[in-house]
């Protein structure tokens, strides 16, 4: 029997506030333990939350750029359940009116364009976080930080539209690239600010009716969630044909083996006891309030690559590379802005500028070439100045010092030469120094062409115009 | 019977709370009692009407995203049963 994966993503995504979702303690990565709590992350009793509308703000960019409606009204519940990270015992999230709705994402690949449902997006507080024997003085117990209880996240639960780890991954990695242009998650998935849980179940092919699903918890990278779905699919394939059947629970991926195993015993707190939070009032969003978002909402990669390629006239693949980031489009489009030559400026930005990055290991917000500074370069080319192998090394001297390329030019003495006299010079030399090589050319054997232009531009030091070297030296052979 | 004693265990372990038989028996007879006693509030035609959710009529409570100092981890800690360099300190939780 041959079998079809049916794949449901629930995302959860860490929002970039600078404050916790129900009060004023910051949300900054790496503080000594329990040094940003307040009574209410502790769960103290007595102690009220107040919503941060930054939260808000973020909740409604994150629906609008995938296709949400954005609900008038929306409650938070309370989500029942015992662990040590949480302290409150309950979790404050959203359940039967959550924030977003009924939205949708489209997906390339070798599938063409497939278009995947979101459920719902939702408001909620994380967990503090546990450590187990990487504190000497644990012995046998386990440590309860609470700094990232009560920091805000967004749960985005997709509809079970998936139909292969592929497509998982290529919707994961879409979902990815949105919340960072937005600005409302760093998006870095190994310090869990976008961490992924993964509902996966098998169905013979040509079934309607989905088979038990397994949740594959908190899988930390695109490769993990590849691996992790791929070995889940081929497990509980294996599993049925064996006789058995799949089981509904949550599962452990394991990097290390690069499996999932079942965690046993949390069955019963699948009983969540969901109740709207008496603490928490109503949230009630006016269509201003989503019409200022809308209006400050910055061009998506989907668009921005359409109108890269039907606008700026750019092949595909450079709009997909130049988009792939918000910031290198930017660096991109500043550069643009004052050459407005968007092939020969992508080439640029795709060869030299991401070499140098990939080099030094630096990011394009650090680029030591500024959108300036490139923009003067292709000038000086254009107005045929240096040629684009000089450039180049303008360029690394650019990249070194930050001068502008004018000077560098002017210093190093590598204006282009084309004084057709003076090349003529270095051509008359050049063809005295190698009569054998003359007599072939004549004599039909038109390839050491090519090696007559090299010493050429080897003898002027690489700074002869190429056309012009070309022209005069063809006149020149041919006598 | 509004509930039964199945259930009544069932909400018992979920609150981690540990009844002896004769606790179970009784708690089965008065939560049966209170439910039925709410239960008179579903003679009430409420077709067409909204669930509450919230009694006050309120909206929309906010606060900016300023930070405000935390109480430090010694305050935090004051409570405290057991503790670790910093750490609330739990019996092994495995996952």
């Amino acid at each position: 029997m041959k079998f079809q994966p049916v794949i449901g993503l629930e995302v959860h995504v860490q929002l970039l506030t600078n404050t916790k979702i129900f009060c004023g303690c910051s949300t900054k990565f790496g503080a000594s333990p329990n040094s940003q709590t307040c009574p209410v992350c502790l769960g103290l009793p007595g102690a009220l939350p107040v919503l941060n509308r930054k939260v808000v703000e973020f909740a409604i960019r994150a629906g609008l750029a995938t296709n949400c409606t954005i609900a008038e009204k929306s409650v938070f519940a309370r989500k029942n359940y015992f662990y040590p990270d949480l302290p409150k015992g309950y979790q404050i999230s959203q359940y039967e009116l959550p924030i977003c709705t009924a939205g949708h994402l489209d997906i390339e690949g070798e599938w063409g364009t497939k278009r995947i449902g979101i459920t719902r997006i939702h408001m909620e507080e994380d967990a503090g976080k546990l450590v187990h024997g990487d504190v000497p003085g644990l012995g046998s117990g386990s440590g309860v930080d609470l700094n990232r209880a009560c920091t805000p996240l967004l749960e985005v639960v997709s509809e079970p539209d998936l139909r292969s780890a592929d497509e998982a991954v290529a919707y994961l990695r879409k979902l990815h690239q949105i919340v960072v242009y937005l600005g409302i998650c760093d998006g870095n998935m190994e310090e869990g600010s976008f961490r992924c849980d993964a509902n996966v179940s098998v169905m013979p092919v040509g079934s309607t009716t989905f088979g038990t699903r397994a949740e594959i918890k908190n899988v930390n990278s695109f490769r993990f969630v590849k691996q992790a779905i791929e070995y889940e699919i081929e497990r509980q394939i294996d599993l049925i044909e064996e006789g058995g059947k799949v089981v509904q629970e949550t599962r452990l991926f394991d990097p290390n083996s690069g499996m999932t195993r079942s965690m046993r015993g949390k069955e019963e707190a699948h009983d969540y006891r969901y109740f709207p939070d008496p603490d928490l009032v109503p949230l009630v969003i006016s269509p201003d309030w989503v019409e200022e978002v809308e209006l400050s909402l910055p061009e998506l990669p989907d668009l921005k690559r359409k109108r890269y390629q039907e606008e700026l006239e750019l092949p595909a693949y450079d709009a997909e590379v130049l988009t792939a980031s918000r910031e290198l489009a930017e660096y991109f489009e500043a550069c643009l802005a004052l050459y407005p030559q968007a092939k020969p400026l992508a080439n640029w930005v795709m060869g030299e500028v991401t070499r140098g990055l990939n080099d030094s290991g630096l990011a394009i917000t650090a680029c030591p070439v500024t959108p300036q500074r490139l923009a003067e370069l292709l000038k000086l080319i254009d107005a045929g100045t240096i040629s684009g192998k000089i450039a180049k090394t303008v360029f690394d001297e650019m990249w070194q010092t930050g001068q502008e390329p004018a000077k560098i030019v002017a210093d190093k003495g590598l204006v282009q030469v084309s004084d057709t006299g003076e090349i003529e010079r270095i051509i008359d030399e050049v063809m005295a120094a190698n009569q054998g090589q003359v007599e072939e050319f004549r004599g039909g054997k038109e390839k050491v062409f090519g090696f007559f232009v090299g010493q050429v531009m080897r003898a002027s030091k690489g700074k002869a115009n190429p056309a012009l070297v070309n022209e005069l030296l063809l006149k020149k052979l041919k006598g | 019977m509004k509930i039964t004693r199945a259930e009544v265990e069932h909400v018992a372990r979920l609150a981690r709370l540990e009844l002896s038989a004769e606790e179970a028996e009784i708690f089965t007879g008065q939560m049966d009692a209170i439910l039925a006693y709410v239960d008179k509030l579903n003679e009430l035609d409420t077709t067409g009407i909204t669930p509450t959710s919230h009694a006050v009529p309120v909206e929309n409570a906010f606060r900016a995203d300023e930070e405000r100092p935390s109480i430090g981890t010694d305050n935090a800690m004051a409570n405290a049963p057991d503790r670790v360099d910093g750490f609330f300190r739990v019996p092994k939780v495995i996952e």
